[in-house]
């Protein structure tokens, strides 16, 4: 059983009992505990089930790597799936759940696919449930995915906050162990700016646990003294909780900080992520411990060597009473002489080695443990917990030569530099056939704008695994990295530390060498997603060569741990069964994050109200006090009708619209695009950029103009006021705003450079009130201090002045066909404006209306709308806007493009207005049949609607649509298909249903 | 006439830093050429500064010049006197091709004060906001979150910021919701 040593755990405070739950049940541990540590001082060895066959699974490893020990964490608005129970630190409260079983973990009924392995091997899936098709949908999908899968996700609204914090370092260093520790001391000294993050809560990695001295005393000491010195740094940040995500192109990094994971209750931001420009990274992440593939080394019980040591070491913390260590390599005696210095047994050291006498495996015999050499394990005995292992030899086929019982296994096949954060901005690794494992390749490292390395690995994630290589090469990459910034590197040699020698390992990617399909099939590779050495070997044989495609097929690697303990036992089988070197197969890809995080922190802020920028205009705040729906226009809101009583928004567009056609209507135009284009090469410019002559404008007068993109396509429209010789103000539609400003400026500033016009965007300076109607004149000759009179400021023309003390630039400009005047104030002005305008207004029959009533009258007057007549592939010919597109003028933007051949097609779809017969209002974008079917069997069509209102004016609906060969065929009859299958029948007639010639406006 | 209003009336709040919207500002865009002596003598003449430097302002009380691109600058006085900054750089600058026009309104601008004021910027902003790559006098157009904005340090622990007037409770929105208790990271030396 595992249970919690009497002395020890560096990490523990015994002075802080921590209570806690798993599936319901009360547990304590320490303070200092991660709640694997506790779990294990229960007696917890079982902690889930895996992805395919549900087989009980233990803890593996102590750290990021772990697999199997992926919990449910908290509740209601603090659950969160697949938290690994490693990496969880401990706190009084902590609520964890195991997960992917049912109804028990002890007692789990889909256990039985573990039974039919033999016919779910890799591809299963692939083969077995393609044919018949309608099958998968419908039983074999909802059948497996009810029986796969891990955690649950959480159902409630997330409780917690998170942020973004942006940082500049000189010197990124990702790992506080002790090369990272040193690589700071380096870089710190000669004065760069250095973060350190380390995604533990305790600096100096696992140094202490493997009994390394630096400087003649125990690693813990130096840790503490570099910790200190670097604190002391005014130029060096020290930051634990904080994982090194990921590394992208140019210095920029994720750092992904775990602020309140370990106390929850605290008022602060959950998660936080860092963006991190740094102009030098080092990835000082340290090695990860590969398992052996054995029969059986899925059994509860059954861990990573240097996991159990830390379990011991650091958290006081036996796995088992009697532990059987497996190993190919030295370093897992630590193991051993660990378990049998802290009174625990170890019944034998199994090496896969024919010989092992360096000064580790000495030790370990003089502490009397049996070491047997040239073995392997055969089999590992026990069902939710080891029981004891079959020995035999490892050149052999697996013959048992000896049985023991044990309750642990400590397994050891070498180390693997964890390369990810070198890996994700193209940092290329090589083999390393000593130590069998990939190391990164600093000939080709990734490189910076200037062709320049921009990170460096050093320590173990370098290969540089022994104490003093490691200490060594920290201290190697924090001088390199200073001298590519230009410093100076610091005088003085590091510390030296000192661990014993250690002979080489040898590769051992199956245990033992000639295990037969029976053994192959109990050999786990990826605990999490149920992969065996049996499979890896069946889609080498199948043909998957390639090992991104091996991966996919088998799903090796492809779980949460993305195959930290997998990828290179993986790698190590398929090179054996293709009979190709593992480094001429490759990696799959490394790509961030290193281990998940989470969505809040993605999102920072952006949640809630902040989700995204809603813009306010300046009389936002009237419109919401007095009862007006809203639509969204780009970020902003704008009122769309204000329903008065119980009105329907319908009712409400009605009346606004007679209203507005009888008495006088107000509008908030605010969010309309103004753009002041000023200089001497103003006039030039808008003529390039609109389709009509602008620079014939006199200065006073407004005109309509056109905005095509490259292509010829209408992008934009809107009306130019004409301010001085040199200064025009263009107005844009709401959404075209910054688009169009930007679009003038690229131009300007890419193309013709050589203009002299500048551009300023005023959109938000003013408020843009439209007053509209017969008595629209009236109003404004109340509120007083201008002449609007015909005479004074007559149709498409503008004035400045003063309107009821209120600075006013007014236009004479309709968009509804009335009389209309748009009114520009400063914004700080806009409510105190509207406000007098609806006060004095009531004498008259003011209203305001909203944007649907607008469109209603826009349509009514045949005026085409951005985005609704428009759709990115019609051009001004299309809409009857030819007469605003210039003829004499040399060239603008667009010109070309509308003299190709399918733009002038007479055939193209074309403007017309629609009235049905039956009075009723087409669906919006219905199409228009024609006769015949298509290719595919579907209707032939002959264009479509591209608005459709009620119009209250008329008193039936009408719509404007593009017909082909429209114009030319006013006064047919055509059909509209609606979704439920009918047909609606509507006669084309002229697109301007009122006022055709513009009498109301002009008056 | 009613006096103009500012987007959010002179709010604030405080949390590990004071927030408060500066109520009606003076601004004003000037484009034109840097280098001409006339574009210079006008922005200085209204503002009562020198003329700033790339990434750079200089500011005293409500007046200041602020560097925006190559080619444009910000001209701040008090609200009141904008109009008729606009016509005296105009008219200064009548022969020289430019532009001059009142964005007083289209803006509201923020104090953000505090020692951790600068932490709380760098939630929002990707700017380097460490004591010794930005200090008084620097200036920056960058974004917070999701929207531009622009800001500088008037003196220790005190930061200037303006965004376009329609944002601007979102951004007094995402500035309290930076300067919440609790959040604060201790990141950047304390008084610097």
């Amino acid at each position: 059983m595992s249970t919690r040593l009497q002395t020890g755990g560096r990490l523990l405070d015994r002075g802080r009992r921590e209570s806690f739950t798993f599936n319901g049940r009360r547990l304590t541990g320490y303070a200092g505990d991660t709640l694997a540590s506790a779990l294990l001082a229960n007696d917890r060895m079982l902690v889930g089930r895996s992805f395919k066959y549900h087989r009980p699974r233990g803890l593996v490893a102590s750290g990021a790597e772990e697999p199997n020990a992926l919990v449910g964490l908290g509740r209601g608005g603090r659950f969160e799936p697949n938290q690994r129970a490693t990496t969880t630190e401990l706190f009084g409260g902590l609520q964890a759940e195991s997960q992917n079983h049912w109804p028990s973990l002890e007692f789990d009924i889909g256990a039985v696919n573990g039974r039919l392995a033999r016919v779910l091997p890799a591809g299963f899936y692939y083969k077995t449930f393609i044919h018949p098709r309608p099958l998968w949908k419908h039983v074999y999908e909802p059948f497996i995915r009810k029986s796969a899968g891990l955690g649950k996700p959480p159902q409630d609204r997330d409780a917690d906050r998170y942020e973004h914090f942006h940082v500049f370092a000189d010197v990124l260093i990702i790992g506080g162990g002790i090369a990272g520790l040193q690589a700071a001391l380096a870089a710190g000294r000669a004065g760069a700016r250095v973060l350190v993050i380390e995604q533990t809560a305790h600096w100096g990695g696992r140094a202490p646990v493997d009994g390394v001295r630096i400087g003649g005393a125990p690693a813990e000491e130096w840790i503490a003294r570099a910790v200190a010195r670097l604190e002391a740094m005014e130029n060096v940040t020290l930051h634990r909780r904080t994982m090194g995500a990921g590394v992208y192109d140019h210095g920029y990094a994720l750092g992904y900080e775990r602020v309140t994971d370990h106390a929850p209750e605290t008022d602060a931001p959950r998660h936080r992520l860092w963006k991190i420009r740094a102009r030098q990274i080092i990835s000082a992440t340290g090695a990860i411990e590969r398992p052996l593939s054995f029969a059986g080394n899925d059994v509860p019980g059954v861990m990573l060597a240097s996991a159990i040591r830390d379990y011991v070491v650091n958290w006081a913390v036996s796995p088992g009473d009697r532990t059987v260590v497996v190993t190919n390599n030295d370093d897992a005696y630590r193991t051993a002489i660990c378990l049998k210095q802290a009174g625990l047994e170890v019944p034998v050291i199994v090496d896969a080695r024919p010989r092992a006498e360096g000064a580790l495996p000495e030790a370990a015999r003089a502490l009397g443990i049996r070491v047997e050499t040239g073995r392997g394990i055969a089999m590992v005995m026990g069902g939710k917990r080891v029981t004891g292992v079959a020995l035999c030899a490892q050149a052999g086929e697996g013959a048992v030569l000896e049985q023991l019982p044990c309750d642990a296994v400590a397994m050891s096949g070498g180390w693997s530099p964890v390369v990810h954060l070198w890996s994700h901005c193209g940092g290329k690794l090589l083999w390393d056939d000593a130590q069998a494992m990939f190391r990164p390749d600093v000939a080709r490292a990734p490189t910076s704008h200037d062709g320049a390395p921009f990170v460096s690995a050093a320590g173990a994630a370098n290969g540089a695994l022994r104490a003093a290589e490691t200490l060594a090469d920290g201290d190697a990459a924090g001088r390199a990295a200073v001298r590519a910034l230009g410093l100076r590197a610091p005088g003085g040699a590091a510390d030296r530390a000192e661990a014993p020698d250690e002979a080489p390992l040898l590769p051992v990617w199956m245990m033992p060498q000639g295990a037969g399909e029976a053994l192959r099939m109990k050999m786990w590779l990826d605990y999490q997603n149920d992969v065996k050495v049996s499979d890896l070997q069946l889609a080498a044989r199948e043909g998957y060569e390639s090992v991104e495609h091996a991966k996919r097929y088998t799903t090796l690697g492809m779980a949460t741990d993305q195959g930290k303990l997998s990828n290179i036992n993986g790698l190590g089988v398929l090179s054996d069964a293709m009979g190709e070197d593992v480094p001429r197969l490759g990696t799959t890809t490394f790509r961030p994050p290193y281990t998940p995080i989470s969505m809040g922190a993605i999102a920072g802020e952006a949640r809630g109200g902040l989700f995204q920028p809603l813009r306010r205009g300046p009389i936002q705040r009237w419109h919401e006090d007095n009862g007006a729906t809203f639509e969204p226009v780009g970020q902003w809101r704008r009122p769309y009708c204000y329903p008065r009583g119980d009105e329907t928004r319908a009712e409400a567009v009605t009346r606004e619209v007679r209203n507005t056609r009888q008495a006088i209507g107000l509008l908030d135009a605010s969010t309309l695009g103004k753009i002041l284009v000023k200089g001497p090469d103003a006039g030039r410019f808008l003529d390039l950029l609109y389709t009509n002559m602008m620079s014939s404008l006199t200065p006073g007068r407004c005109r309509y103009g056109l905005m095509c993109s490259e292509n010829g396509f209408l992008m934009d429209d809107g009306v130019v006021a004409r301010i001085d010789d040199q200064t025009f103000l263009c107005h844009t539609t709401t959404g075209g705003a910054d688009r169009i400003h930007a679009h003038m400026e690229e131009w300007l500033q890419t193309e013709w450079w050589d203009m002299q016009v500048h551009t300023a965007n005023l959109t938000e300076q003013f408020a843009q009130i439209a007053v509209v109607g017969p008595n629209a004149r009236a109003l404004l000759e109340t509120l007083g201090g201008m002449d609007v009179s015909r005479e004074a400021l007559p149709f498409m023309g503008w004035a400045d002045g003063r309107i009821g003390g209120i600075p006013a630039r007014v236009f004479r400009i309709s968009f509804s066909g009335e009389l209309s005047y748009e009114v520009a104030v400063p914004a700080g002005h806009g409510l105190a404006f509207w406000e007098a305008c609806v006060a004095a207004g009531q004498a008259f029959g003011l209203m305001p209306y909203g944007t649907e009533a607008l469109h209603v009258m826009r349509a009514e007057k045949g005026f085409i709308m951005i985005g609704d007549e428009t759709d990115g592939t019609v051009i001004p010919q299309d809409l009857g806007l030819g007469w605003a597109v210039s003829k004499k003028k040399a060239d603008f933007i667009g010109k070309r493009a509308q003299e190709r051949a399918h733009m002038t097609d007479p055939e193209r779809w074309k403007l017309v207005g629609l009235e049905t017969i039956d009075g009723s209002v087409l669906p919006d974008g219905a199409y228009a049949v024609a006769e015949g079917r298509n290719a595919n069997g579907q209707r032939n069509v002959q264009g479509h609607v591209t608005s459709a209102y009620f119009s209250p004016t008329l008193g039936r609906g009408i719509a404007l649509g593009l017909v082909r060969n429209g114009p030319d065929r006013m006064g047919e009859v055509i059909s509209f298909a609606t979704i439920d299958g009918g047909l609606i029948g509507a006669r084309i007639v002229d697109p301007v249903f009122y006022d055709k010639d513009g009498e109301k406006q002009d008056v | 006439m009613s006096d103009p209003v500012s987007a959010l009336n002179g709010a604030a709040y405080d949390g590990v830093v004071r927030v408060e919207e500066l109520g009606l500002r003076g601004m004003i865009t000037l484009r034109g050429d840097h280098a001409s002596v006339a574009v210079k003598n006008a922005a200085t003449g209204v503002a009562g500064v020198d003329f700033p430097d790339a990434l750079a302002c200089d500011t005293v009380g409500e007046r200041g010049l602020a560097w925006m691109s190559p080619d444009e600058l910000l001209v701040l006085v008090p609200y009141a006197e904008a109009d008729r900054a606009v016509a005296a750089m105009q008219a200064e600058l009548a022969g020289t091709h430019s532009l001059v026009v009142n964005v007083s309104d289209a803006r509201a601008m923020f104090r953000i004060s505090g020692p951790a004021a600068r932490e709380v910027l760098a939630k929002l902003c990707p700017v380097d906001l460490s004591p010794g790559a930005f200090g008084p006098g620097d200036f920056r157009r960058t974004r917070a979150a999701q929207v531009p904005v622009a800001f500088w340090m008037q003196a220790d622990d005190a930061f200037a910021l303006i965004c376009f007037r329609s944002v601007a409770g979102y951004v007094f929105d995402l500035l309290k919701t930076a300067a919440r208790p609790g959040g604060e990271i201790g990141y950047f030396p304390a008084g610097a």
